[in-house]
């Protein structure tokens, strides 16, 4: 109980690495999801079932087992990944995959009449898409992106397993050295918990934001 | 490094052993999640509000935080407490808490899907609570979930692998077992892979098969 000071230190250095592994796999995440969701919307039969594909593989295998193959078989093809860039390749890649549908639906639950709106405009394709189109459809998106993004979070325990120094890495190495097993695990529960909170009132307050300019707009 | 067919064949039985154990561990949760997910939801609703919100905050917490800590936490918490579970009872345990908070929104979701009406009819017939809700309400109610419920113990089955981390046998851990064994791991990572998409399609099929039985869920 003396040193409970030094091994919350340890967990709070786990608790940056977490929030760094969220960070950078959302990022990558954000991109791949936009990627596959437009590229299933796509006029060309390749992009579509490339999408598809990475959509599938991605949601039908489990984000342990693709974070175990980018890190132990991607090296015999002669890629060597540090554990951390493991991790966000594979939470981006898998979290992507999700996104990506929330992408599509949002894309096409954006009425007809606006696609006809930009073509009476004369807009071209990504003029229409990029300023009647989107911003429409993001706002439908963020909510669920939200819950992705916790997924992720929870999601990044896993790289644990592969001796990245996370929060819940950290938790087993101060189990070990202490033996103490409550206080480590109920600390980095509540931290993640409050990270997950921090979250989704961050999305909620972007919702807040993004809908102040489409007052007229049903969402 | 090269593919190795004849290995793959060596460690076959090694990795449907490990099949077994993974399905056995997805049934059993399943099983859990869907009578959790039922308690939650029915105490959510309760009209005692000590209740409904101690067990609303607990389903938060749980949906809040990673199920690897969670698993953690059953199998090596709780023995300080008395309580020493075999693993594969802790990883059941653990899919089944942490599913059943995702399926006490599904559950949510369809009672409040009934009509008013039925309601009303219960008690113009003088049933009962426990009668309304055991002759009227969860009849109807369940069909319209079943879809949305597969859909969990779907994901559930992806998160199996997590129970590799709390030295359940299953699929994942004998694969790696038999890595570690033989320090070649593109063989058994791969397959590991594949098995996971492999019965994820067969289920998909068995997903949309079920939406069509039984209808979709209102959203």
């Amino acid at each position: 109980m003396t040193q409970w000071s030094g091994y919350l230190g340890l967990i709070l250095q786990g608790a940056l690495v977490t929030i760094e592994l969220t960070l950078m796999g959302s990022v990558l995440a954000l991109i791949m999801a936009f990627l596959a969701g437009m590229g299933r919307l796509s006029r060309y039969f390749v992009l579509r079932a490339l999408a598809t594909a990475y959509i599938e593989f991605f949601r039908g295998t489990s984000i342990f087992v693709q974070l175990f193959w980018v890190y132990f078989v991607l090296p015999l093809a002669g890629i060597s990944l540090t554990p951390l860039q493991a991790g966000v390749l594979a939470l981006g890649l898998n979290v992507g995959a999700y996104a990506a549908e929330v992408v599509r639906g949002a894309i096409q639950s954006v009425g007809r009449e606006q696609y006809e709106a930009c073509i009476a405009l004369n807009l071209g394709r990504w003029q229409g898409m990029r300023h009647v189109i989107l911003p429409q459809a993001l706002l439908v998106m963020l909510p669920t992106f939200g819950n992705n993004a916790i997924e992720l979070l929870k999601a990044t325990s896993v790289v644990s397993l592969i001796s990245l120094a996370d929060l819940t890495f950290q938790a087993q190495v101060v189990r070990s050295q202490t033996g103490n097993t409550l206080m480590p695990f109920t600390t980095i529960l509540i931290i993640y918990f409050v990270l997950a909170l921090i979250i989704s009132w961050g999305v909620r307050s972007l919702e807040r934001r993004m809908a102040r300019g489409l007052d007229g707009v049903r969402v | 490094m090269d593919w190795d067919w004849n290995f793959v064949w060596e460690i076959m039985p090694t990795l449907i052993q490990g099949v077994k154990i993974t399905i056995l561990a997805t049934l059993l949760g399943s099983v859990l999640a869907a009578i959790v997910g039922l308690a939650i939801a029915l105490a959510r609703r309760s009209p005692n509000r000590a209740v409904s919100r101690s067990v609303g905050f607990l389903a938060e917490f749980i949906r809040g935080t990673p199920l690897l800590v969670q698993l953690y936490f059953i199998f090596y918490v709780l023995p300080d407490f008395g309580i020493l579970l075999p693993p594969l009872v802790a990883g059941v345990i653990g899919l089944g808490l942490h599913y059943g908070t995702y399926t006490a929104e599904v559950y949510r979701a369809g009672i409040d899907n009934v009509p008013r009406g039925q309601w009303e009819a219960a008690k113009a017939c003088n049933l009962s609570a426990g009668q309304t809700w055991s002759h009227i309400i969860i009849p109807q109610a369940i069909p319209p979930m079943i879809p949305a419920l597969a859909n969990y113990f779907i994901a559930m089955f992806k998160e199996t692998p997590l129970l590799s981390a709390i030295t359940v046998l299953e699929l994942m851990n004998q694969a790696k077992s038999v890595a570690n064994t033989y320090y070649r791991y593109i063989e058994p990572m791969t397959l590991v892979g594949a098995f996971f998409l492999v019965i994820s399609l067969f289920s998909v099929v068995l997903l949309r098969w079920l939406e069509h039985r039984y209808g979709k869920i209102e959203r």
